[in-house]
């Protein structure tokens, strides 16, 4: 699309209108994506990157990623990636942060990554106290497949292999992954966030600057889990879907900082 | 020159050290328990890291973040556990990170494993396969050097003869050459500067085109690269008493030094038989094995497994001589591949009777 320095009429001509770059992160490299409209993954990602500029650790960070819609970010953005298979995050971010412990290590997941495929990895690697920081974008779909239902889909929620919605006596239950994640020792930071206002997501940006910060100290592992809104995989409206998710997703997976050891001793 | 009477395990543990190794991450099986054990102990001593994963999948996953970083790192297990790594080794060779992985393996039935790729895609790994410990210090330092050279995965096959056999060894770092520079690895340095690296197995860097990745370029380029590392890299290979051979006997790793014991007395008694051992089982020495094989009336392959070298000898050896199977699985109950088919004599019965058939 060409870029076209659209003025707005309320201005006067000596106040240009402003451009989506000029809102755009210095770490987000190229702004174009190819996640769907409504996607709540993109303002996820953009907390984590303005968090990293703010805390001034651009030059020693390593994203690792996994597989999921938002694994085009790990093209995106101008930070050093080192690419994932899907579930395995949590390990190389080990091997990354244990041969370089002076490294930012971070690293980002989807439900289905973390909780379905990988659910060991992170386990562990918060038991171990491994000092990085994992970032679980939660929608409780498979949002690149189109819509299928994974470890934290919601009772009651619809996904394509569970059209009359989820339903325990068939599915099984629900994963709450932070609500684990924070039982064990090692983890030090752990909080649920969500995207679907911008209240939320202000509180969750401070999640992510404090489980980031937890690392630059030292404190051990450190988790968010972050809502984000999937319009496509859930069959809602765009416009709908933040609602959708403070109704469905936040009513079981319930946003709040669960533990935080980084401000005692 | 200082010669320590080791163990194999703690041998190839040394090796790597000497090899520079600073990362190894594994996860206790027999026999590569004790290869693990050795490099818990060594590697803080060196200011490296060994990590006790939690699985064979959290294992080969730690070795390659810590490979991402430029840190010479390694892994391994036996087939069983290496089975669990095959979707990270794949993905490892794509993303080019180089690595070396042990398999201490149960018998040999592991062979079209660590030749063909147990993993998914289109990918090679190169691989040594050293018949006894002396060797196994040789090759655990020159896996390294390809490793870095190719900037990918190189396997080490080993056994549990090597694993546990004692013997007296020679540890001293051999150069190989130098190492093509590390601009890859991972540190972080590059962040905001407009051009952050990757390291991936879907690009070898971020397009900022705003189309993504493009896996039909990436593969293709990736095909490129082993289309060149096979044409490239030398494969060892062992050859003895094959310019009058009527009978050329073929085996690898322990095996083989069993077999070379039996053809050289058979030679002692006069008999026309020769001996090669493929030590790079990839990329295959199909022309040393054809050029050994040239003349004879048939070639013998000595293999613990139903039969899987074979078919490479076949395909090197092209119908010019009859290849025949004098392997078979030979098995101790716990199916450690401690045989008792692995047998000097055993061996010589069988050659003797592959010569019969061609007199």
């Amino acid at each position: 699309m060409t870029e076209r320095n659209i003025v707005p009429t309320d201005r006067p001509p000596s106040e240009p209108a402003r451009l989506v770059r000029d809102f755009t992160p210095e770490l987000i490299d190229v702004g174009t994506h190819h996640l769907c409209p409504g996607c709540g993954e993109p303002v996820a990602m953009r907390a984590a990157v303005e968090a990293i500029e703010e805390l001034g650790v651009t030059q020693r960070t390593i994203g690792v990623f996994g597989i999921g819609c938002y694994t085009a970010f790990s093209n995106n953005l101008d930070v050093e990636v080192l690419q994932a298979l899907h579930g395995r995050a949590p390990s190389l971010a080990t091997g990354v942060k244990r041969a370089k412990p002076d490294a930012f290590v971070f690293t980002v997941q989807g439900d289905g990554d973390m909780v379905n495929e990988g659910l060991q990895e992170v386990i562990h690697a918060a038991a171990r106290g491994e000092n990085v920081t994992c970032l679980m974008l939660n929608n409780g779909v498979f949002g690149e497949t189109g819509g299928h239902m994974t470890a934290t889909t919601v009772i009651g929620q619809r996904t394509k292999n569970s059209l009359e919605g989820r339903n325990a006596e068939a599915h099984g239950h629900p994963i709450l992954l932070a609500n684990l994640i924070a039982q064990l020792d090692g983890s030090a930071y752990v909080a649920r966030g969500a995207v679907n206002t911008a209240h939320n997501v202000a509180l969750t940006k401070q999640m992510v600057t404090a489980a980031f910060e937890a690392q630059i100290a030292g404190r051990g592992f450190s988790f968010v889990e972050i809502l984000t809104m999937c319009p496509t995989g859930w069959f809602v409206e765009t416009a709908e879907a933040p609602e959708y998710l403070g109704e469905n997703l936040a009513a079981v997976h319930k946003a709040g900082v669960l533990k935080d050891l980084t401000r005692t001793g | 020159m200082t010669t320590r009477l080791l163990e194999g395990s703690e041998a190839i543990a040394e090796a790597m050290i000497a090899a520079g190794c600073r990362f190894f991450a594994g996860y206790p099986m027999t026999p590569f328990t004790e290869v693990l054990e050795h490099m818990a102990r060594r590697l803080p001593e060196v200011g490296g890291v060994c990590m006790n994963a939690e699985s064979e999948l959290e294992a080969v996953g730690m070795a390659w973040g810590a490979a991402a970083t430029g840190t010479p790192s390694a892994t391994g297990s036996t087939g069983q556990g290496l089975s669990l790594m095959q979707e990270s080794l794949a993905e490892i060779t794509l993303a080019r990170v180089p690595l070396v992985v042990f398999n201490m393996a149960r018998a040999q039935g592991d062979y079209f494993q660590a030749t063909r790729g147990g993993g998914h895609g289109d990918y090679r790994h190169i691989v040594l396969a050293p018949m006894d410990v002396p060797e196994a210090v040789e090759l655990t330092q020159l896996a390294f050097f390809l490793a870095a050279t190719w900037r990918n995965p190189v396997l080490v096959f080993g056994d549990y003869y090597l694993a546990h056999t004692t013997g007296s060894v020679d540890v001293s770092r051999v150069s190989y050459g130098p190492l093509p520079p590390m601009d890859w690895a991972l540190d972080g340095s590059s962040g905001g500067s407009r051009g952050a690296k990757i390291l991936s197995p879907l690009g070898t860097h971020k397009r900022r085109d705003g189309q993504g990745y493009n896996l039909a370029d990436h593969y293709r380029f990736c095909a490129e690269e082993t289309a060149r590392m096979a044409a490239e890299v030398d494969p060892l290979v062992e050859v003895a008493d094959t310019g009058d051979a009527e009978v050329v006997a073929v085996a690898f790793g322990t095996p083989g030094k069993y077999v070379r014991a039996a053809v050289r007395a058979m030679r002692a008694d006069g008999l026309k038989i020769g001996y090669v051992r493929p030590i790079t089982l990839w990329p295959f020495p199909s022309a040393a094995v054809a050029s050994a094989c040239g003349s004879a009336k048939a070639v013998a392959v000595y293999e613990n497994n139903q039969g899987q070298m074979i078919e490479d000898v076949r395909l090197a050896v092209l119908g010019r001589a009859p290849v025949r199977f004098i392997g078979g699985l030979s098995l101790d109950s716990a199916g450690f591949g401690i045989a008792p088919d692995l047998d000097v004599g055993v061996i010589r019965e069988r050659l003797e009777r592959v010569l019969e058939e061609v007199r």
